[in-house]
Order: structure tokens, then C-alpha cells, then sequence
């Protein structure tokens, strides 16, 4: 089936503005009698629930934290774009949609990340009239950085904790709306089910983390942000709870799910150390403002690294291999993260690696503090400064910029950052690939829309650093507000949905039916197991490179993994408790499904782009060539029942405005 | 490295608890919580039930893990969230004490687990600034001097995790609150209603349940984000100055 994302007609520039002033309303009245549940409390999830509460919409909010400040989206380190050019550098609206169509290798929708580029300067306004401290200059005017895949500094920041104080700020504007009745908020509720009335989604069904009681839940429209699904591979940089359960629930109820293997992996991640590990740690892409990364020329020099028997500061400047700088000088450090990622891959292969493992590159902050010592020894008219002089000056810049982060890197590794050279190696970060979502973020089953990095929309195949923040919070403050509005202006007569209805009894009975299968599964092998195996399988597989003949052992290997989850899995207690083992078994089970997928949709798009990269196709130089003649479309499968083979249905993508070319970083 | 441990155990909020000892082998590169996972592996793999613990982003920054160590909140290390904690800091053939966060005000829910939504419901009077999505001027309309903008984040570094309330003896939120009162009210946009918020704020706080200040400050000390004790004399101020002036307690 071929699908169309609705995307309003008419200048592209002019396309939002024009959509907005003639698209139906809902009178404020009317408002006060319609009630929207949202399932999600991080940026997106957030900024929606207390915008929609502003507009007098009853907002039923929900999350499975012990509170909506826990979500994911506070790890955020680096920054927020927006395209203010306050820094006087030629950036703009267009210029902010060109470098992310661009970056995201020509795969995203033109119309959505217009609108995207063009609302991300009032992200900015409404945030700093909250109260997020974002840096400042000693003007007192707002403070800019660069991240990888732009030429311009447009990145907003709050130290290397930016997405903490954006999500804050929306969780207070939130709070305020708790505080006057117009959002309930429900902590410790999962949800585990959408329930269908005619065909368009009416209410949840959740899950009381605490007492374990299944509650069903209505409203005239539903509203996921429940983020990413970076989580299947185990290890990644998101949180331990992070989960696609509630996206994969929409999908189990006919909602398509969009290039799953669109996989961002980051290349600034501290490295694999030990087969224990629970999570992998990121270092903010900020840092490739003034790191410099590099592996040593010479293999001899690497092993002897690897083996202790030398240090990486001890290996002279003529003998370190800058590889970033060397194969793209135009961009050098600030490559965007699938380029930096692959190319440290390929220094590694080649044996170049300095971990044990040999899977990790340096990061080097050294000819930063040196430069940033002599700069600020020569303001302050120092004569002479001596090399220790110049290093304590120049430390304390770099402290200042990224203070929290190294203290992070020496918490983890117990070296310290500003001697040696930081040992990274790309993981796991964010994924491209969501619900499938028109113009207007609503799903394909009417009244179910998705939001932030849960549904597929923004960023094509690579997503540029710090547009996640962006794109959460501009979904949610100034997308949602407005497009919802064009379903419940059909919905002002329908009444208030009772919980009673077979609809909700049928999604009840599935969800405990599920939930005490597992209980009662009477095997031997904790869900946390099966999880590693999953998340190994799509690491070696459906990772960083990918092949046709990988991809379709994984799928195999995965089916295999999944008939022994459901004979052999063992969890402890019983449903009516608190229980977090069931928990993580009812989120891995969905994992391994939506795993398979991942694997059939990288081996279905027989080309590479972006963080998808198919060994099979690339240039004589190493980089992903694309098929744009047969793959410039989204790939969004159905998967209702998964006793089929799932079903691929296309949106073509159409550039108007842009020219699409060769992705070149050089 | 092997350790004992000493943990709390306890079914549910109305319930006793009690200590249950384990042994564990780990390592020295392990974080603390990874520690806990290789125990939990082991009892699940045994068909016992594993211990109840919160965790979730593992980079010291959601505020989600808790746990009183060796009577210290979040570990011995200073700055550090207990998912930041490592194995390194421990001896071989050491006994771990482990226990939840206590106060009146954060009832145990599970063995390591507590409640603390009383936080939740301290923002949820008057921790915001009172603007609507849609409503804001330019960003840069109002300079914000680089030291203010500084100090403001300092406070609102806090994550949330209730230590400064398990460190002190009297369970006082002080800090949490005034981290908020700080931040919001260092900044131009916060002031407006910075009087209002105080009153609100520090009456929430008593309602919870939580003590009073002493200034003995531990909740300096223990605090994993080392929110200065600095704020709690700035909302002091805010709220004598409030009760004095504000018309709308």
C-alpha cells in the first residue's frame, strides 16, 4: 500500500503558516468536554501534556518513573539547536532545514522538518521565559556551540546538561497544569495496551507498577511519546527502562512501525569494558568542538597501547593518524555521527584500536588546552608563561566548558581526561526509525498519534546532534497543540467513552492473559539473559555494518531466541506485586519482535544511508551509497499478526525543494 | 573481590522489614548497581526473588537510584550518585550495609524502593514560572548576567533523588526546596512570582511531613550534585521577606 503523509500543498516556506490559520478548531468549550490521554512524561511527552492543558483540554498523563522528572530525555547532555543566527553566521530557517535533510542522507519528510526548523526559535524563547539557564555571554545575551554536520554555531546549551534543564522546565510547566486540575498525572502506570473503539483509539490499559492492579483508561484521542527503542541492542546509552513496549502495543494493534533499522550509533561513547556491564556511557558530541580524535599511525604502536606498554601521550604528534581531519576537511571532528562512527570502525578493524578489546580511539583535549592557555595567558599580558602556567589556564577553560563530563569519564574509567587522551569507541545512541506518522503526527488507526523520537518523522536516516531536544519539544509545545486539533473537531459530539465497553474488556483479559503467562511459564532463565543474547545478535548483525547474509542469520537466530523465551523463561513473584522482573519480561518479549523486524527492514533496503550501512553498497572511498532511483521511500510495516510475514507498505518521498545529492562531508 | 552484603528487605509499606546477608563475587571495574545486578542474576537464576532497587539512567543525572550505604546516602564517594559509584572504592572481603532512604515523608515501598512523590507535590505548588506555551518574548529580550545565569543552574543542577532528606536527621527537605526557590528566583523571569512561590513552596514542604532545618548540613555533603546549603539562607530570605510583604500567602 502506498501511504501518504498529508503533508499541506503550497510553498514550502509558507506551508505551516497557511495550514495553521485555516485548519479546524475546537472551541474552548468544547475543549473542556474532550479528554486526550498522553503516555510519556519526557520532552515531547511533557511539553504536550501541560500545552494541551493550557488550551483547557482534560489531560490524562502518564508514566511508568516514580515521577515524570526521571524520563530519559534529562541525559541529554550537549545541546538544542535553533536556527536564531544569533551569532551573525548565515544561518537560518532554510538553512537549519537544509543541513538536517541533508544530514539525515536525504530520507526525511521535507514538509515535517521545515516546520521543525522554523518553530525551533521559539523553542528558545518559551524555554528561557520558563527559566532554563541556558549559558550566557558576558553581555548577558544567550551563549552558542557547534555540533557535527553544520558549518554554523546554533546550538543552544546548559553546560553538558541541557536536556536535564529543558526537561525541568517542561516538567514544571507540567507540574503547574497538575496543580490546577487540568492534567491527572499517573507515576508508576505502564502502559501495556491501546484499546480500538471503531477503528479509532479510545483509551490504554495500564499496568499499577506498585499493586500491580490493570486499570483501563479512555479518551477521546491517545498520544504516545514513550521515545526510542535503542534498548533492543542491550547496550546502548539509553536508560535501563527506555523500552519500545508501548510503541510495539500500538504496532500489535495495526499501527505501522517506519524504518526500525535506522539506527543511530554515537561515536563519543566511553568503551565496552566487561561482559557484566549494564549500559554504555555517552560523551557529549560537544566535546568534538575541541576534541580531536585520532588512533596512532603505526599498528606496533597500537598493540603495545593495547598491552599496556605505552601510553597514548607518549606517541609523538608525526606518529598520531587524525583520521577525521585527514578524510573529511571540510567538516574534520564535526563530521555527523554515523560518518565519525564508521571511520572509527574502520581504524579499528585495521587494528589501529587502543583498548584491550581494541575497539576504542582517542579524544584528545590536549591541543585545546593549549590553545585556549596561551590565548587566555596573552589576555591577561603575561610575559613568558611557562608550559605548566599555560596548561593550568587552559585546563580551567576546558573545565568550565565540560567540567561535568570529564568528572563523568574519570567516575567510569578512574583516568583522568585532562592528562590522557579519552578513550572512546561508537554505541548505541537514538533511533531514526519510529511509528509511522502523517503531517499531522497521527499514526495510520485514526485518534493515535506519536511524538519525539517515538515516532520516525524528522530525522531520514541520521539524526544531527542536538536535534532530538529540538524535535521533542517542538512536537510537543507547538506541533501537537495544533494538529490534534484536526481530529477532535470531528470528535465534539462524541461523548465521554465509558471503560465498560468489550473493547477495553477484550484488551484487559489479553493484557493479564500475557502477564500471567509469563508468571506461570515455569522456566529456568531470567528475562535479563535472553535480553544480552537479543542485544548481541543485533550488535554483531544489524549494527554499525550490515550484509545481506547477517541480516538474514540474525532473523533466524532471533526466532530461535524468541521459541526459547517463551519455553524456557523464568519470572519470579506473581502480577499483583510490585514486580520488576515482569516488568522487563513483557518489555524484552516485544524487543525480540520488533528486533526480527529491524532486521528484515535493513535486509529489504538494498542501499546504505546514513546510520544504515549495508557492507554491499558503498564507494570506492568507504562511504554509504544510496539507490535513490528504488529506496527514496519510507519503509512502514504492519505487523498486526505475527504468525504472518510482516507487511511493507511505502510513502515515496518527495523533494521539491531541495536537490538531493552525494552526501559529501569532504 | 568478595563482598557481604547486608541488605533491607522488606514486602511492602505495611509490613516490617528486615536485614538478609548475601554473598557476592564482583569486580573492582563494576559500578555498584551492576554489583546488585550480578546478585539479583543469582537469585532469580536460584528462583528466589531479587532485591528491589530503583535505577534507571545510570549516568548520575534522572535522580532515580537511591540506597543509604554503609549509613552514607548514595556511597562514600563525594559527588557521586550511587549508579556512579564503583567497585573500586570497596575492599575485598568487605561487609556492605545497605539500606533505603528514611523519612517519615518517603514511606518504603519494597525493600530498597521508597516513595517520593511528596517532591512531586512541593513543585507542584508553586515550583514553575506561571507562562503558557506561546506566551514568551524574544530569548535575548532580557540580558541575564553570566555569574546569575551561573549560580541559577547550580541550583537547578539539584536531580531530585531525596538525599539531602536521607543524610539529614531531622528528614528536612530544605535543600531540595530552596534549590528550587533559588534557582527560579536568581532569574528575571522566576521573580515575578518569587514571593508567592516561597510561601507556597515552604508550606507544601511542612505538609509533607518533612522537618525542620537545623543547619547541620549534611545534606551539603551527601548531596550528589553538591547543591550548596547557600540556597537555604537565600530562601530563608525569599520567605521572611515574602511574609512580610506578599499579599497572597
Amino acid at each position: 500500500m502506498e501511504l501518504n503523509g498529508n503533508v499541506p500543498s503550497g510553498p514550502l516556506a509558507e506551508k505551516w503558516t497557511k495550514y495553521k490559520s485555516s485548519m479546524p478548531l475546537v472551541s474552548p468549550d468544547n475543549k473542556r468536554r474532550l479528554e486526550v490521554i498522553v503516555v510519556g512524561s519526557g520532552l515531547a511527552g511533557a511539553a504536550a501534556a501541560a500545552s494541551m492543558g493550557e488550551l483547557g483540554y482534560n489531560v490524562k498523563c502518564f508514566t511508568f518513573h516514580d515521577s515524570p522528572r526521571r524520563a530519559h530525555s534529562i541525559a541529554a547532555q550537549g545541546g538544542i539547536n535553533a536556527a536564531k543566527n544569533y551569532k551573525n553566521d548565515g544561518d537560518s530557517i532554510y538553512r537549519l532545514f537544509y543541513d538536517t535533510i541533508k544530514g539525515g542522507d536525504y530520507r526525511a519528510r521535507e514538509g515535517n522538518v521545515h516546520r521543525l526548523a522554523e518553530v525551533s526559535v521559539d523553542i528558545i524563547d518559551q524555554c528561557v521565559a520558563q527559566g532554563v539557564p541556558f549559558a550566557r555571554e558576558y553581555s548577558g545575551m544567550l551563549d552558542n556551540r557547534s555540533f557535527g554536520g553544520v558549518q554554523v554555531q546554533r546550538t543552544f546549551y546548559a553546560r553538558g546538561q541541557t536536556g536535564q534543564q529543558l526537561l525541568i522546565g517542561a516538567y514544571q510547566a507540567l507540574s503547574r497544569q497538575i496543580s490546577l486540575g487540568n492534567v491527572t498525572m499517573y507515576n508508576r502506570h505502564e502502559m501495556l495496551d491501546v484499546v480500538l473503539v471503531g477503528g479509532k483509539a479510545r483509551g490504554i490499559i495500564t499496568r499499577n507498577l506498585v499493586t500491580g492492579k490493570l486499570e483501563r483508561h479512555a479518551a477521546h484521542a491517545v498520544v504516545l511519546a514513550t521515545g526510542g527503542y535503542g534498548n533492543v541492542f542491550y547496550l546502548s546509552t539509553n536508560a535501563m527502562m527506555c523500552n519500545v513496549t508501548a510503541a510495539w502495543r500500538a504496532v500489535r494493534r495495526g499501527a505501522y512501525m517506519a524504518n526500525p533499522c535506522y539506527t543511530q550509533i554515537h561515536p563519543t561513547c566511553i568503551p565496552q569494558y566487561g561482559d557484566y556491564q549494564s549500559k554504555l556511557t555517552l560523551m557529549s558530541e560537544s566535546l568534538r568542538n575541541d576534541g580531536r580524535v585520532w588512533v596512532p599511525k603505526n599498528i606496533e604502536d597500537a598493540k603495545a597501547i593495547r598491552e599496556g606498554k605505552k601510553k597514548g601521550r607518549d606517541i609523538p604528534e608525526a606518529d598520531r593518524d587524525y583520521y577525521l581531519e585527514r578524510r573529511y576537511p571540510a567538516f574534520g571532528n564535526l563530521v555527523p555521527r554515523d560518518v565519525a562512527s564508521r571511520a572509527a570502525k574502520v581504524e579499528c578493524d585495521k587494528g589501529h584500536g587502543i583498548v584491550p578489546t581494541g575497539l576504542g580511539v582517542y579524544l584528545d583535549f590536549s591541543a585545546a588546552i593549549d590553545r585556549y592557555g596561551h590565548s587566555k595567558a596573552h589576555s591577561m599580558n603575561m610575559e613568558n608563561p611557562s608550559s605548566q602556567q599555560i596548561y593550568d589556564l587552559g585546563k580551567a577553560v576546558v573545565e568550565e566548558k565540560y567540567g561535568n563530563l570529564f568528572e563523568m569519564y574519570e567516575k567510569i574509567t578512574g583516568e583522568d581526561p585532562y592528562t590522557h587522551p579519552m578513550k572512546i569507541y561508537p554505541a548505541v545512541h537514538y533511533t531514526m526509525g519510529g511509528l509511522w506518522v502523517d503531517y499531522n503526527l497521527q499514526t495510520n488507526i485514526p485518534g493515535l498519534f506519536a511524538l519525539g523520537e517515538c515516532n520516525f518523522s524528522d530525522h531520514g536516516a541520521n539524526r544531527l546532534g542536538a536535534s532530538a531536544l529540538m524535535q521533542g519539544l517542538a512536537d510537543g509545545y507547538f506541533v501537537i497543540p495544533y494538529t490534534i486539533g484536526t481530529f477532535l473537531s470531528k470528535e465534539i459530539r462524541t461523548p465521554k467513552f465509558k471503560t465498560d465497553l468489550p473493547e477495553f474488556e477484550e484488551a484487559e483479559q489479553s493484557v493479564r492473559q500475557r502477564l500471567t503467562g509469563f508468571i506461570n511459564n515455569g522456566g529456568k532463565q531470567s528475562a535479563e539473559s535472553f535480553h544480552r543474547r537479543l542485544g548481541k545478535i543485533m550488535w554483531d548483525h544489524c549494527g554499525m555494518a550490515r550484509t545481506a547474509e547477517g541480516l538474514a542469520t540474525a532473523r533466524r537466530m532471533i526466532q530461535e531466541l524468541k521459541a526459547e523465551f517463551y519455553a524456557d523463561l523464568y519470572v519470579p513473584g506473581s502480577a499483583d506485586e510490585y514486580n520488576p522482573e515482569l516488568e522487563k519480561a513483557t518489555r524484552v518479549a516485544d524487543f525480540l519482535e520488533l528486533g526480527e523486524l529491524m532486521c528484515l527492514d535493513a535486509l529489504t533496503r538494498n542501499e546504505s544511508c546514513g546510520g544504515h550501512f549495508r557492507e554491499e553498497y558503498q564507494t570506492e572511498e568507504g562511504e554509504a551509497l544510496r539507490d535513490d532511483e528504488h529506496y527514496m521511500y519510507v519503509a512502514a510495516w504492519g505487523w498486526q499478526d505475527t504468525s504472518q510475514e510482516p507487511e511493507l507498505n511505502k510513502e515515496l518521498l518527495i523533494y521539491e525543494n531541495i536537490k538531493v545529492a552525494a552526501r559529501s562531508y569532504k | 573481590m568478595r563482598l557481604n552484603l547486608k541488605v533491607w528487605r522488606q514486602k511492602n509499606a505495611k509490613v516490617k522489614g528486615q536485614f538478609e546477608t548475601f554473598q557476592v563475587v564482583a569486580n573492582e571495574h563494576m559500578s555498584f548497581l551492576e554489583m546488585l545486578d550480578v546478585l539479583n542474576e543469582s537469585l532469580v537464576s536460584n528462583q528466589k526473588e531479587p532485591v528491589a532497587f530503583e535505577h534507571d539512567c545510570r549516568e548520575g543525572i534522572c535522580g532515580t537510584c537511591s540506597l543509604v550505604i554503609n549509613g552514607q546516602p548514595h556511597g562514600p564517594m563525594n559527588g557521586t550518585t550511587t549508579c556512579q559509584l564503583h567497585m573500586r572504592h570497596f575492599k575485598d572481603g568487605e561487609t556492605i550495609v545497605i539500606e533505603p532512604f528514611r523519612a517519615k515523608a518517603f514511606p518504603v515501598l519494597k525493600d530498597l524502593v521508597v516513595d517520593r512523590s511528596a517532591f512531586d507535590r512541593i513543585i507542584q505548588s508553586g515550583g514553575y514560572v506561571s507562562v503558557d506555551t506561546g506566551q514568551a518574548p524574544d530569548g535575548n529580550t532580557i540580558p541575564i548576567g553570566k555569574d546569575v545565569a551561573g549560580k541559577a543552574f547550580e541550583a537547578a543542577a539539584c536531580i531530585g533523588c531525596g538525599a539531602c532528606v536521607a543524610a539529614c536527621p531531622n528528614a528536612s527537605a530544605m535543600l531540595f526546596v530552596s534549590a528550587k526557590v533559588s534557582h527560579l528566583a536568581l532569574l528575571p523571569q522566576g521573580q515575578v512570582e518569587a514571593k508567592k512561590r516561597a510561601q507556597k513552596m515552604v508550606h507544601q514542604m511542612d505538609e509533607e511531613g518533612f522537618g525542620m532545618c537545623s543547619n547541620i548540613t549534611a545534606c551539603e555533603a551527601e548531596c550528589p550534585k553538591e547543591i550548596s546549603v547557600e540556597n537555604i539562607a537565600r530562601m530563608n530570605r525569599e520567605y521572611i521577606g515574602s511574609s512580610f510583604t506578599s499579599q497572597d500567602k
